[in-house]
């Protein structure tokens, strides 16, 4: 019964996919953006600042960073 | 020290995170706007079994599909800038940001993946009651998305259902239904989403007209433009009846951003409001903040100055004391840091006590000029009159529509065809225009009264800040581009 219903909507979205004709257009768009985002925008130019710390380093990087600035 | 963080840096920082929310919110009021439209059209649809409604929005659904696939995950980028440009910020805010954001995610994948997949492959393939709901789905699945990223930009707006732990220097949510359905939150959903859907009401019409124009699915354009007019109209009423509402909370909640909105620098009572000029409406500002003609509106200086009653029954501090008491929290959160360190826990309990009393004062400690607390007065005076002059257009516009459109006279009067085209333009310049006085009319902090920009913001080099800033502005401005070709090329295709 499960496996039916995966099955169905696994024909859906490929049907779907399949027929697509000006969203082909669109997917190709999102593709694109996407792999500009995650895998050159984030991996090259969005580290996380905090990025190889462990939880107690950032608090009192955090923390020392935050008393400091006041003065 | 505040000395080695280049001032630039931090304008770097807010103008990338400005530029890359301005061009984000182009795509999300549509997004709303159409799927209430397009939701109704298909309603009725389902309802008539009229075949005219399904062609109607299954154009409109095109449309829909196209800025949904343009602008899909470009409000990712945002959340990109927070580990990078302002991690003190990311870590400070703690789980309280955190939460709200993780839900919209999960909740804007599943929802918005499902029922658009649904929306689109589905016309033949399930019954016309289960497309109809994905439909709808797909709709309030971007609404919920937009109720918790308002939440979190709520939270910064008026912090509550939080504790600040200074050990682990996060603010803790105690409270989530707190934060979750703050009053502030709660108006600015309303406020924003109905206001979206006077965006994408603006948009039908203004699409519809220039058919109207070009001679050209004359049944297709009136009905659009009849059933467009009425969503925008309760919108726009709704809107505005949140706007007040809005205006009430920022009087209570953020006095100096209402100050600077009405340009005020000595207020009282009985405080006309400013239309332009010297034209005011007598009384009415105080009516608005106070819900009484008589009540109290500071102004800039009487905020920095202080002195003045508080609705609490308590005196207002002056900016200079807000500042004293601020730098004696941020000092104590030294002392307790240092007796925890070296195990001294009666010195960190005494320190912790100052840290508490001087809690709400917090972020006043990094300021270093009381002008900095001042936003820019002639944006925000100008920004609001924009957002508020539109948006009484929007009512006398969607109703003429509609009186037209109900006297059967719509289709000749063809000025209003020109005007309802340009009426496009002016639903995001109005949109925009509200952003300005939400966001600009909070600095400058980035969490009301406990953390300012200069804090909050990383300790980065500007040049790396401004070659993503560049990257960002050609990113958008090609997505930008691409959505209005795509657009108007399936336009003037017409309904298939």
């Amino acid at each position: 019964m499960i496996r039916k219903q995966i099955i169905g909507i696994y024909r859906f979205y490929r049907d779907g996919f399949r027929e697509m004709t000006w969203g082909r257009i669109l997917w190709a768009i999102i593709l694109i953006k996407l792999f500009v985002m995650f895998f050159i925008l984030k991996l090259f130019f969005f580290p996380s600042f905090l990025k190889g710390m462990n939880t107690e380093e950032k608090q009192e990087y955090v923390g020392t960073e935050l008393i400091n600035r006041m003065y | 020290m505040l000395e080695t963080i280049d001032l630039s840096m931090i304008n770097w920082a807010r103008a990338q995170f400005a530029l890359t929310a301005i061009y984000h919110w182009l795509f999300v009021p549509l997004t709303l706007g159409l799927a209430v439209v397009m939701g109704i059209m298909e309603t009725l649809y389902v309802t008539s079994g009229n075949e005219f409604w399904k062609r109607t929005a299954k154009f409109w659904m095109k449309l829909f599909g196209i800025n949904f696939a343009i602008g899909v995950a470009t409000g990712l980028i945002l959340e990109f800038q927070f580990g990078t440009n302002w991690s003190n910020y990311s870590w400070f805010v703690g789980d309280i940001f955190g939460a709200p954001l993780a839900i919209e995610g999960i909740l804007a994948f599943f929802m918005e993946a499902t029922f658009v997949a649904v929306m689109f492959f589905g016309w033949n393939k399930v019954s016309k009651k289960f497309h109809l709901a994905s439909t709808w789905l797909t709709g309030l699945g971007a609404t919920i998305s937009a109720w918790w990223i308002l939440v979190a930009n709520s939270w910064m707006q008026y912090p509550v259902g939080m504790e600040f732990n200074p050990e682990t220097m996060r603010n803790e949510m105690v409270d989530f239904m707190a934060v979750a359905f703050s009053p502030v939150a709660v108006t600015k959903f309303l406020h924003t989403v109905l206001s979206s859907w006077i965006v994408g009401a603006a948009f039908v019409i203004g699409v519809s007209a220039w058919y109207l124009i070009r001679k050209r699915e004359k049944e297709f354009a009136l009905a659009s433009m009849r059933v467009a007019a009425s969503v925008g109209l309760f919108a726009a009423l709704v809107t505005a009846a949140t706007g007040d509402k809005s205006a009430y909370q920022v009087a209570q909640v953020q006095p100096m951003k209402l100050a600077v909105m009405e340009a005020l620098y000595e207020g009282g009572t009985h405080e006309p409001l400013t239309v332009v000029g010297t034209l005011k409406i007598p009384e009415m500002l105080s009516l608005l903040a106070t819900h009484d003609t008589e009540g109290y509106v500071p102004g800039i200086n009487n905020i920095l100055n202080g002195g003045y009653r508080l609705p609490d029954g308590t005196t207002a501090l002056s900016a200079d004391e807000k500042i004293k008491r601020g730098k004696e929290a941020i000092a104590a959160l030294a002392d307790f840091r240092k007796a925890k360190a070296s195990g001294d826990e009666t010195a960190a309990e005494t320190a912790l006590q100052t840290l508490d009393e001087n809690m709400p004062y917090f972020g006043y400690g990094y300021i270093k000029d009381t002008k900095a607390l001042v936003p820019h007065v002639g944006m925000m005076f100008w920004a609001f009159r924009v957002m508020v002059g539109l948006g009484m257009y929007f009512i006398a516009f969607f109703f003429l529509i509609l009186f037209l459109s109900w006297k059967k006279r719509l289709e000749r009067v063809n000025w209003l065809h020109h005007v309802a085209l340009w009426t496009i333009p002016l639903a995001y310049i109005a949109s925009h225009a509200g952003w300005l006085v939400a966001e600009v009319g909070r600095q400058p902090w980035t969490i009301q009264d406990m953390l300012p920009v200069n804090a909050a913001v990383s300790k980065l080099d500007a040049g790396s800040v401004q070659t993503t800033f560049f990257i960002f502005l050609v990113m958008f401005t090609v997505l930008l581009i691409a959505e209005i070709g795509i657009m108007v090329k399936t336009i003037r295709k017409g309904v298939e």
